[in-house]
């Protein structure tokens, strides 16, 4: 007997999986179908919809960096603490924790990547028409998720609390000061007002709910860390979900009619 | 000592290894040119009758040498002769410094890139470019001022997606040439052919594997080349200049040249956004669902890829590598300069207007005073264009030269799609107008924040 069998005929190996490795068609179908990652996957499915020329598999990676971006974001959390008092220096005490290596690189280039890769499959998922119909909505979840990525960075952008990202968070926010109606710069604000009072002053435009004060201060670091850290990443994780269960459900990856 | 070298020791080694890199890539190429490419057509003069092959051979050996020239330069960075000339650099930023020259090129570009499809798709012009791309990043590195945009680790992600782009595009549009034939010679489509189904487990499974075990191995590699930035601590006094938002909202930085931050940061990213999710409801063409094509599309596509190239992705590369401090335009070799002034004389529609001569000795110039009707009036000629713009164009269009789109669309849906056009089109009105005769607002009513 080979290590290998031996290993893989052992009491604990077979109590973990369930199947021993799929050979022959009948297994092949069946790890599909017990295996809790695999059920995800229909267990056939044509050729031409899973080659990488027509994928790109960008959609994959995309979920791939997410899952990157949780577990290294999970190991930051346990080295950062969001207060003005010790955010930079966490960050900078980062490079110290020998342990923790290259985790904050990788989850920086990670994110970098994962906004680059879902534009790609937007624009894979454009040019061979998957957005027609009977896809059509799960376009529109997509669109959810581009757009949720995109403040996932951006809220991100904000924790190592240097001067890259103050300022770039201020730059970013002052246009929430201009907008139509609900920002104390913006058209139309005066229009809101009870009795001759304004309602929409810098105290309580949609910038000071952005950023929970008048300026990038302690509680903009305290509501983009939980944006950050949990209440995107919940979003993003169930709207997932609903993207794949409807990529089956419309009848698999798209495919000439 | 100069304080900003062009050439340092270690941008030599970096170099020789760059193009040690061009060259293993090339001799493959040469490789696959000997098994399939054969020979110059013997009726060309000279050169009929060689193997193609042999020139790319030529080509490697050249990067060979190129590469041994910079790893023994490094000695002498200061005389080390392969370098770009800095008569070049300056003529190059002469002429290419300017947003104007900028967009244009991107435009022209982006015409050529679907005119000329039938060209680059193939192999060999698709490798002359990316070895022309290759040479110019590499030749380009030699500058100091072009290094530090290029090589700060935020940009490099962008750099990259600009290879990845290209190569994607590049991808689509040989699939959809390939199908466009197919479907004008009725023959089945390139998806359509051994479109077996297959098991999921292990045809689909282990491409996924290896796919996380490369990304994985990239990732690892990135991180150990390039530490993540971390400036000094965030002070309120001292402001970067330039102060520049992450570079994938670049591009609505950009529009804030043309147009005020409420259009610019609030209500034009809301209509791209709203746009992008109505796209499906809007395009009824049922052809091209599934597969690559061009022609049974190629209004749709071509205005999606306008949209995403010329108008997003080169106003991302232009607010990255082109904006320097005061939001000013920099050519790529030249020294970002906190004191360059360009002076902005930009002139209102409505000033235009009432100081026309004629209108000038009927009314007497501009209407002064800040009452809603004054306001009104003054403005007056940039809200008729607008409400023309925006709200006759659509149904005059409609009734005239697209009235086969309208009739097929159905008139709310024809309306909501030719606005999201119109709003597309502005911003390269906008810039057209702002270069052509400096106009600043089409509207312009800063007592209430309401500038278009
Ligand atoms: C977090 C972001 C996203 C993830 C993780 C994701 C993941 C995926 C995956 C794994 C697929 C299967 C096929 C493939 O890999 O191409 C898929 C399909 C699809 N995605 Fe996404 N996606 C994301 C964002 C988007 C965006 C931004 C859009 C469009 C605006 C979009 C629209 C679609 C559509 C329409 C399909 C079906 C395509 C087909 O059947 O060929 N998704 N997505």
């Amino acid at each position: 007997m080979s290590p290998g069998e031996y290993i893989r005929n052992s009491q604990i190996w077979r109590s973990i999986f369930r199947h021993p490795a799929p050979t022959d068609r009948r297994n092949r179908v069946v790890v599909m179908l017990t295996n809790f990652f695999l059920h995800l996957h229909p267990v056939s499915i044509k050729q031409q919809g899973i080659a990488l020329s027509y994928t790109w598999c960008m959609g994959g990676i995309t979920f791939f960096l997410f899952l990157v971006e949780t577990i290294t974001g999970v190991l930051l959390m346990f080295y950062y603490r969001p207060t003005l008092e010790w955010a930079f220096a966490d960050i900078q005490a980062l490079r110290d924790v020998q342990t923790l290596g290259i985790m904050r690189e990788i989850h920086r280039w990670g994110a970098h990547a994962m906004v680059i890769t879902v534009w790609l499959h937007m624009y894979r998922v454009f040019l061979t028409g998957s957005y027609k119909p009977p896809r059509e909505f799960n376009w529109v979840i997509g669109v959810l998720l581009l757009v949720l990525t995109l403040l996932l960075s951006f809220t991100g952008y904000l924790l190592p609390w240097d001067q890259l990202a103050v300022w770039a968070i201020t730059v970013g926010s002052n246009m929430a000061r201009a907008h139509p109606f609900l920002g104390s710069e913006g058209p139309g604000y005066q229009l809101l007002n009870l009795g001759g009072y304004d309602l929409i002053t810098p105290g309580s435009d949609a910038k000071f709910i952005l950023l929970g004060g008048r300026f990038v201060g302690e509680a903009t670091l305290n509501r983009f860390y939980i944006l950050h850290c949990v209440a995107i990443p919940l979003v993003v994780a169930g709207l997932i979900a609903i993207h794949f269960w409807r990529v089956r459900k419309d009848g698999g990856i798209s495919q000439p009619l | 000592m100069d304080p900003h070298p062009d050439l340092t020791s270690s941008v030599l080694t970096g170099l020789g290894w760059y193009y040690l890199i061009m060259c293993v890539m090339n001799v493959l190429w040469t490789v696959r040119s000997y098994r399939v490419d054969g020979q110059v057509p013997k009726s060309v003069p000279w050169i009929g009758g060689i193997p193609v092959a042999a020139f790319w051979a030529s080509f490697s050996a050249l990067l060979m040498m190129v590469s041994v020239a910079y790893f023994t330069g490094t000695r002498s960075p200061e005389t080390f002769p392969l370098r770009l000339p800095d008569s070049f650099k300056d003529s190059f930023d002469a002429v290419t410094a300017n947003p104007v020259v900028f967009f244009a090129l991107s435009v022209v570009g982006f015409v050529a890139m679907i005119l000329l499809r039938r060209i680059w798709i193939k192999d060999t012009v698709a490798w002359l470019l990316l070895n022309g791309a290759l040479l110019f990043m590499g030749l380009s590195m030699t500058d100091w001022d072009f290094r530090q945009i290029v090589g700060k680790p935020d940009n490099v992600p962008i750099v990259g997606m600009l290879f990845i782009l290209g190569f994607l595009t590049w991808i689509y549009f040989r699939r959809a040439v390939d199908n466009d034939d197919r479907i004008a010679a009725g023959q089945p489509l390139y998806e359509q052919e051994d479109n077996e189904k297959v098991l999921v487990w292990p045809d689909l499974v282990y491409t996924e594997l290896i796919c996380m075990v490369l990304l994985t191995a990239l990732l690892i590699f990135w991180g150990i080349a390039l530490k993540a930035p971390l400036e000094e601590p965030a002070s309120s006094v001292k402001t970067p200049n330039p102060s520049k938002a992450p570079w994938y909202f670049l591009g609505l930085q950009e529009m804030l040249v043309y147009f005020d931050p409420w259009l610019a940061g609030v209500v034009m990213p809301m209509i791209i956004l709203g746009g992008l999710m109505a796209i499906p409801y809007i395009d009824f063409n049922r052809a091209g669902n599934g597969y690559y094509c061009f022609r049974d599309r190629a209004f749709a596509v071509s205005t999606f890829l306008f949209g995403f190239l010329p108008l997003w992705v080169a106003m991302i590369v232009l607010g990255t590598f082109l904006r320097g401090p005061n939001w000013n335009f920099f050519g790529i070799y030249e020294l970002w300069d906190v004191h360059k002034v360009e002076s902005a004389n930009n002139v209102n529609l409505s000033e235009y207007f009432w100081e026309w001569p004629l209108f000038r000795s009927i009314y007497g110039g501009i209407p002064r005073g800040g009452d809603v009707g004054t306001i009104l009036i003054r403005e007056s000629p940039g809200i008729v264009a607008m409400i023309a713009y925006f709200a006759l164009l659509p149904p005059i269009l409609g009734l005239t030269i697209l009235r086969r789109f309208m009739a097929r669309m159905g008139v709310i849906r024809f309306m909501v799609f030719s606005n999201l056009i119109l709003w597309m089109a502005i911003l390269p009105i906008k810039m057209l107008l702002r270069w052509t005769v400096s106009l600043k607002y089409i509207v312009g009513i800063p007592e209430w924040f309401f500038n278009i």
